[in-house]
């Protein structure tokens, strides 16, 4: 096993270093001067322009900024923003949380209802429970999330007025932030009230969010449980006698959730791209919308280290995903 | 039982086979009938369409669809801010939407195919080079490369649909790969390679129809992922731009008024909603039709 760990991790590394290269081409070769950019309105002086270049290092030809950058970035520093003059990496662990409480509360919506939903759509197959369950999935899958959330706005927001429109609090709250996860910290500070304001900024978001895994969860679900239903050995155990209920608990649900724990893992990626659409829905204070308001504002450093930064979480969840799949599936490690 | 005789009496011509087995799927047949519709619409829309998509009625600003009080009877489903038709606009963006999807299938296809077939047929260092480029581009959230590169060529439609291209080929690029792979080994390909093909008759012409099937099913799948991401993209302002009536681009100057007048947020997300649906519809149905570990399963 361990073998496997070392030589997974070790077919990554020249992806990582391709992923390096492409944040830091994307970015030389967007329009316009970081300089000039930085500078803002104000303009800025021939001179102080070549001051400026020289001390971010501009002068340098292509490949050492390269790798200038790649050695600040392997020492932690992922530069400076240049629109609020922050440390990236600050910034991002300021938002990241924001981002991490939603995609998680969406990814608990989606399983929680797609794996049941999927298990008895299988177990009933044909029936009008599963005809109706699939086409709702479809439909989600196919579902336009920014869309998604417009309307949920109109209905719950606008219509019946239960939650709020956008940001992750009322207003009238201010907490300091301890864990960054808006749920945990107002129930750290036993504050009730705020708690609940918190989850009624987060429900609608997180639904959108989850809505397309939820989707992909229920229909993987369905036919990994298809398929383990027509196995010899579930049909062995039937003739058995077992209950139908022992059946499917103990002898196909364990097998049919293998593929579907995968299906899961591979959802991140996803979650992140659908994050962009939902926190600019909601003006939810995350990766999404930080990485969408830089590239409008040609904040080229957090592009770059967003991206980089970004691609690395997808990598290494792919990987514990695999990892994972490993360790339950021992005929994969051999290969 | 009834598997078993449908089969065997099934038609042996290929085309007739599928037919069989895709029209079984209630939900495909609805699918390619609401498809067959929107083409329609998307060829003939200046004809179908009550007026222009850019026509202003400066007297009928926002006016709601026709079963409101308050509806002015020429438009069936409203106008939008600035007094345009929504269903001669809705009408017009069908064209966007169908042409978005065709264009970025047709190129992902294209460049996926020939870079899959090339890693599969060759192995060695070709094979690690393509599929480690690939491997780069599939560790970005789609949707967040697209915004990217489109930040890099400019918005617009055209920009647009080749950065959704370029992140939707991967997929294309692997399941070839995959099937090449698979294929290279059988009998009929060492007999061809006996009789004297070149390496790119084996690609093309032995080995590439052999997997056709995963990689129509895949291209439906693309064909409505396209549509989505382009109408995404156009939502965040980095798609068409207006007054282009896409669907996404609408959506995203009908924003501010979705208390005030729902309606101009409502029927363009339909359409996004009813095209995806429609296509991947046909996907399902398609995937059960070709795939013949599942036919019948």
């Amino acid at each position: 096993m361990l073998n496997y760990v070392l030589r997974r991790i070790a077919l990554l590394v020249p992806t990582i270093i391709g992923i390096s290269i492409c944040a830091f081409a994307f970015v030389r070769v967007l329009p316009g001067d970081p300089i000039l950019a930085m500078a803002g309105q104000h303009g800025v002086t021939p001179e102080r322009y070549e001051i400026l270049r020289e001390q971010f290092g501009y002068n340098l030809p292509i490949w050492q900024q390269y790798f200038n950058y790649l050695w600040s970035v392997m020492q932690g520093d992922f530069g400076i923003s240049l629109a609020t003059k922050r440390p990236v990496i600050n910034e991002f662990m300021a938002l990241f949380p924001a981002t991490m409480e939603l995609a998680f509360v969406a990814l608990i919506f989606a399983v929680v209802i797609g794996i049941p939903a999927g298990i008895f759509a299988a177990i009933k197959r044909g029936s009008w429970f599963d005809q109706i369950t699939m086409g709702v999935a479809l439909t989600g899958y196919s579902m336009p999330i920014f869309w998604w959330g417009l309307l949920l706005i109109i209905f719950f927001s606008g219509y019946l007025g239960w939650t709020p429109v956008s940001g992750r609090i009322a207003l009238t709250f201010f907490l300091k932030p301890i864990t960054g996860f808006m749920l945990i910290d107002t129930l750290l500070y036993g504050n009730w009230a705020a708690f609940v304001s918190a989850l009624r900024h987060l429900i609608l978001p997180a639904i959108v969010l989850g809505t397309i895994p939820l989707a992909v969860i229920a229909r993987q679900t369905r036919s990994a449980m298809l398929e383990v239903l027509g196995e010899d050995y579930v049909r062995t155990a039937r003739a058995k006698g077992m209950s139908p209920n022992r059946v499917v608990n103990v002898h196909a649900l364990r097998n049919a959730l293998i593929p579907v724990v995968t299906t899961i893992g591979l959802q991140v990626g996803l979650l992140l791209g659908g994050a962009i659409l939902t926190e600019t829905i909601f003006t939810w204070p995350g990766i999404g919308k930080w990485m969408i308001d830089s590239i409008s504002k040609r904040d080229y450093v957090v592009v770059q280290s967003g991206l980089l930064i970004i691609a690395l979480i997808v990598m290494s969840v792919n990987l514990i995903v695999d990892l994972l799949y490993a360790l339950i599936n021992p005929r994969i490690r051999v290969q | 039982m009834a598997t078993t005789n449908t089969s065997a009496s099934a038609p042996a011509s290929g085309l007739r086979e599928f037919w069989f087995y895709f029209s079984v799927n209630r939900g495909a047949v609805i699918g390619l009938t609401v498809f067959a519709i929107l083409v329609f619409v998307a060829i003939f829309a200046p004809w179908i369409a009550p007026f222009p998509p850019d026509e202003q009625f400066r007297d009928a600003l926002l006016k709601p669809p026709i079963w409101d009080a308050a509806a002015d009877p020429r438009f069936i489903l409203g106008t939008d801010p600035v007094g345009r038709d929504m269903l001669s606009r809705l009408i017009h963006g069908a064209r966007y939407s169908l042409f978005i999807g065709f264009f970025v299938v047709v190129g992902a296809l294209i460049v996926g195919v020939v870079l899959g077939v090339l890693a599969g047929y060759f192995r060695g260092w070709v094979d690690v080079l393509i599929m480690r480029i690939m491997d780069i581009i599939l560790a970005f959230p789609p949707l967040l490369l697209a915004l990217v590169l489109v930040a890099i060529l400019g918005p617009g439609l055209f920009n647009a649909m080749i950065a959704i291209a370029l992140v939707l080929q991967p997929h294309f690029a692997r399941l070839v790969r995959a099937a090449v792979m698979a294929e290279k080994s059988r009998e009929y390909v060492a007999a061809a390679k006996l009789s004297g093909a070149g390496h790119f008759r084996l690609m093309m012409v032995t080995i590439l129809p052999n997997c056709l099937g995963p990689l129509i099913v895949q291209a439906t799948l693309s064909f409505s992922n396209a549509i989505l991401e382009a109408a995404a993209l156009g939502f965040l302002g980095m798609g068409a731009q207006p007054p282009t009536p896409e669907w996404g681009t609408m959506l995203a100057s009908a924003r501010e008024f979705i208390l005030k007048a729902p309606w101009v947020v409502t029927f363009p997300g339909l359409a996004i909603l009813i095209t995806v649906l429609a296509i991947n519809l046909i996907g399902d149905g398609l995937r059960d039709a070709l795939d013949p570990k599942l036919k019948r399963s």
